[in-house]
């Protein structure tokens, strides 16, 4: 089936994971469409750019999420970005969960009223677009954070995706042989004790590699903690629409007078569902997103503290293989020059990985205040419909 | 069913659960409203209630004057005012709680007893204020007796409530966790529901067993229980009249309004479990929701202790308390799930069964009275046979087992008269009953939602000038 969305006002309020972002008018990128068929979900990347070094001011190609992680792949591997915190990898598009009540939904047809039917094809529905919507922001945010970077703007493969009007998939292939995505394997697998066991004499990257190892694992944690809080939030609507059903059921039945008391309970059932699916969905938009979203950027982070330890043990490796040299009196000058290169990554990367931390916290906190008082805003303002919708209802219920 | 574990202060479970059982309470001691309850709701082909007959006990005995007697009498039951002078009293005056579960003896013996209260100002009870001990299998003896007592009548006996043996086991063994906490909750409030259901039946309420068991302070152990249950004591009734409907004498329904009736609640069974279900579902994911927001306030703090930017730092452990609080507001409104209308529903749905047996057992008394006949006819054939047998002695004996049988055959066409006017009855106020019991649980229930929504609001409220600080 074939979903698409598009300008949608509420996708400013959505583009909030990561902001001060597109500020910059030179090179203004965003996803103002998609269309999702079957599994794949293709997304419309369109650019708006002052910039010389594409051809035309304005154009938009067509992308999928395997172009997203190619682009992604393809900076990770490059050896200047390696003082940089590479933005991370959106994640890939996840519609297990309504494709499997969908599922459901076909099965338990027989079972269900017409009315029940309806709805809860509607809220799968609904739920299909939130998903939907989710990916769409992950996917622009991403490269949204490549063009407010003065280094990854710039970067030729990053303008290959934007502009390229044929399909990037060969592209991707070559890639793959060549890379085979061995550093990002070794990344994954030896972080936490190589960055553990550097021997830190600057402070400020003592103190980063404490947070940062600490913070890893509590964001991660808080993740998953608020994905089952929102799960247990949908159940809940979903209980609501079931009681709404079970009462218009027992409405059928009624004398008049109590069928119509019937009917309006079941209708304000169904009102306090849609209230507390908003709730859930928003408080997840807001919150358990945020909290997805920096459990990754943590993780990129920490891959750039990998990254400088390992230069760091290249550096002391050059060292010792310079005093050897040294004492056998042989490639003296070779050892030398390698111990000198070695110094200079190491030095670049520090310098560099200062900035982009420093940039990152900042960035961080921006982004969970916005969140967090958006968020807040939209928890009264649901509240404060919740309170109102019933105060009516009560107000009906006891006239009648 | 889920199981949710729910770890809470066992303080903070207690000082909820007092409002919202003081909410439940007050409703179901309200009295029954004047008006409403005319002829009219009684089908037109019944007999009225201002009946003559000696044997209907809502014969038409001055209301109001049902009085003077300060011990009530044991064995008959004592005639009532007939419904409309029950619309014209003015209160419903009588208050019983159920309270002060205390544990008595140890291991598998050990039991609980209640201590019950009754406040009336009615004149039947002979002191204003009655406090009694009770143990559950007490109350499940007093409706045994009411339900032999009365059934056959047609009067719907509300039923006990259910014996659990994993809930008691835990209690006897002396676990004090929240979850045998809860159990011995939810069975004094089911208890207190059970009395104050029985005591708004008008003829139950001048019982004298009722009376009996309201105020006196000792009473016979009931032995035996041990078999029966409310649920027991129907299957029982149920058993009997399906064998009944074996018979091949089918019940021939001239009357359309039983026949309907009987389709209602058949259908209204089916529904309210139904309904009673996704409520069960809902107090077990709000459970679930209390648990989790819990957990992840838990998380929250933890990540503000991470955090290393300060002000960041600070509102997340400010975000981390008010999910603690609104972790409490769920578990409250579960509690407002449970009692105002879970349980509500599961009453209902016992007290359709009692309706059930009720018609089933018309049934009976129809096949009684057709047996009757059958026998009658019987007879009369054999003392036809013996006019020309020429045995005067076996001729008279013949003759008086006709007249016996005649007699049967009245009776049972009298009761069966008598049953289904008394289930007519019965169900109109049954109906009245079930509607406004919904009509205000449904509000109370609307109210708490209200509560809850409002609460959360301050809490935000409180928070967000939190986050705006952070900078």
């Amino acid at each position: 089936n074939m979903t698409s969305i598009s300008e949608d006002s509420d996708k400013e309020k959505m583009r909030s994971v990561s902001v001060d972002l597109n500020n910059d008018a030179s090179l203004v990128i965003d996803i103002p469409d998609a269309l999702c068929e079957r599994d794949k979900v293709k997304f419309t990347v369109h650019t708006k750019t002052t910039l010389s070094s594409f051809q035309k001011p304005e154009f938009s190609v067509p992308r999928q999420h395997e172009d997203f992680i190619w682009l992604h792949d393809t900076i990770v591997e490059t050896e200047e970005y390696a003082g940089f915190i590479i933005p991370p990898a959106p994640p890939k598009p996840d519609f297990e969960g309504p494709r499997e009540k969908m599922h459901k939904l076909g099965e338990g047809e027989s079972s269900m009223t017409k009315e029940e039917y309806a709805k809860m094809k509607q809220e799968l529905e609904a739920e299909y677009l939130a998903v939907f919507k989710k990916t769409v922001q992950v996917h622009e945010v991403f490269l949204q954070r490549l063009s407010s970077h003065p280094m990854f703007r710039k970067d030729r493969n990053f303008q290959i995706f934007l502009e390229y009007d044929q399909d990037l998939s060969v592209r991707r292939k070559n890639a793959k042989e060549m890379f085979g995505g061995f550093f990002k394997n070794m990344v994954k697998s030896a972080d936490e004790v190589l960055i553990s066991g550097v021997k830190e004499v600057d402070e400020f990257f003592e103190q980063e590699k404490n947070f940062l190892l600490d913070y890893s694992i509590k964001i991660k944690d808080a993740t998953a903690k608020a994905e089952k809080m929102t799960r247990s939030h949908k159940n809940v609507a979903d209980d609501y629409n079931h009681i709404s059903g079970a009462l218009n059921n027992t409405a059928a039945d009624n004398n008049t007078a109590f069928k119509k008391h019937l009917e309006k309970c079941a209708e304000v059932f169904e009102k306090l569902r849609k209230v507390e699916d908003r709730m859930a969905s928003d408080q997840e938009l807001k919150l358990t997103e945020l909290l997805r979203y920096y459990t990754r950027d943590i993780q990129a982070a920490k891959d750039l503290l990998y990254r400088r330890a390992r230069a760091l043990a290249d550096y002391e490796n050059s060292n010792k293989a310079l005093d050897k040299a040294r004492l056998k009196g042989k490639d003296v000058a070779q050892a030398e020059e390698n111990q000198k290169q070695c110094l200079q990554k190491f030095d670049k990367l520090s310098e560099s990985g200062k900035k982009e931390l420093t940039s990152f916290k900042a960035r961080r906190v921006v982004a969970f205040r916005k969140n967090l008082i958006e968020m807040t805003e939209l928890e009264i303002k649901h509240a404060k419909n919740s309170v109102s919708l019933l105060q009516g209802s009560i107000e009906i219920l006891k006239s009648n | 069913m889920h199981e949710c574990k729910c770890k809470r202060s066992l303080a903070g479970f207690s000082s909820v659960l007092f409002v919202v059982l003081s909410l439940v309470k007050v409703f179901l001691s309200q009295s029954p409203e004047a008006a409403c309850l005319s002829a009219e709701d009684i089908s037109p082909s019944s007999n009225g209630p201002r009946d003559d007959d000696p044997d209907d006990l809502f014969a038409g005995v001055d209301g109001g004057s049902v009085s003077g007697q300060s011990r009530p009498q044991s064995g008959r039951v004592r005639p009532l005012a007939g419904p409309d002078e029950e619309e014209n009293r003015d209160t419903f005056d009588i208050q019983i709680s159920v309270s002060d579960p205390e544990k008595v003896g140890d291991g598998m013996n050990a039991y609980m007893v209640y201590k019950v209260t009754t406040k009336t100002s009615l004149s039947i009870f002979s002191r204003d204020e009655v406090c009694v001990k009770r143990r559950f299998s007490d109350f499940l003896g007093l409706y045994s007796k009411l339900a032999s007592k009365y059934m056959h009548m047609g009067y719907i006996v509300p039923p006990a409530p259910e014996k659990s043996i994993v809930g008691m086991t835990k209690v006897k063994v002396g676990k004090e966790d929240l979850s045998s906490v809860e159990f011995v909750e939810k069975r004094r409030s089911a208890l207190e529901r059970y009395l104050l259901r029985t005591v708004k039946h008008p003829a139950l309420l001048k019982d004298p067993d009722v009376l009996q068991f309201l105020e006196s302070s000792e009473l016979p152990r009931a032995v035996s229980t041990q078999a029966l249950s409310g649920a027991g004591i129907l299957r029982m009734v149920n058993k009997a009249a399906d064998a009944v409907n074996k018979m091949t004498i089918k019940m021939n329904e001239s009357d359309a309004w039983f026949e309907e009736k009987q389709q209602q609640f058949e259908n209204l069974d089916v529904q309210l479990r139904k309904l009673h279900a996704s409520v069960e579902s809902l107090v077990c994911h709000r459970k679930e929701l209390s648990v989790n927001t819990a957990s992840f306030a838990k998380s929250a703090a933890m990540l503000g202790n991470s955090e290393d930017h300060t002000a960041l730092s600070r509102a997340l452990s400010q975000l981390a308390e008010v999910e603690e609080k609104i972790d409490q507001l769920h578990q409250d409104q579960s509690y407002a799930d449970f009692y105002l209308i879970s349980e509500l529903l599961g009453d209902y749905v016992r007290l359709i069964t009692a309706v059930k047996g009720v018609f089933d057992q018309r049934m009976k008394a129809w096949a009684k009275w057709q047996d009757a006949q059958v026998m009658l006819q019987r007879k009369r054939e054999a003392e036809a046979k013996l006019q020309y047998a020429n045995k005067p002695d076996k001729l008279q004996q013949a003759t008086d087992e006709i007249r016996e049988w005649e007699g049967k055959v009245q009776q049972g066409e009298r009761d069966f008269e008598q049953i289904s006017k008394n289930i007519r009855r019965e169900v109109g106020r049954f109906e009245k009953d079930r509607v406004k019991d919904f009509r205000v649980v449904i509000i109370k229930y609307l109210e708490s939602l209200v509560h809850t929504q409002q609460q959360l609001i301050k809490y935000w409220e409180a928070f967000l000038p939190e986050a705006k600080a952070i900078a």
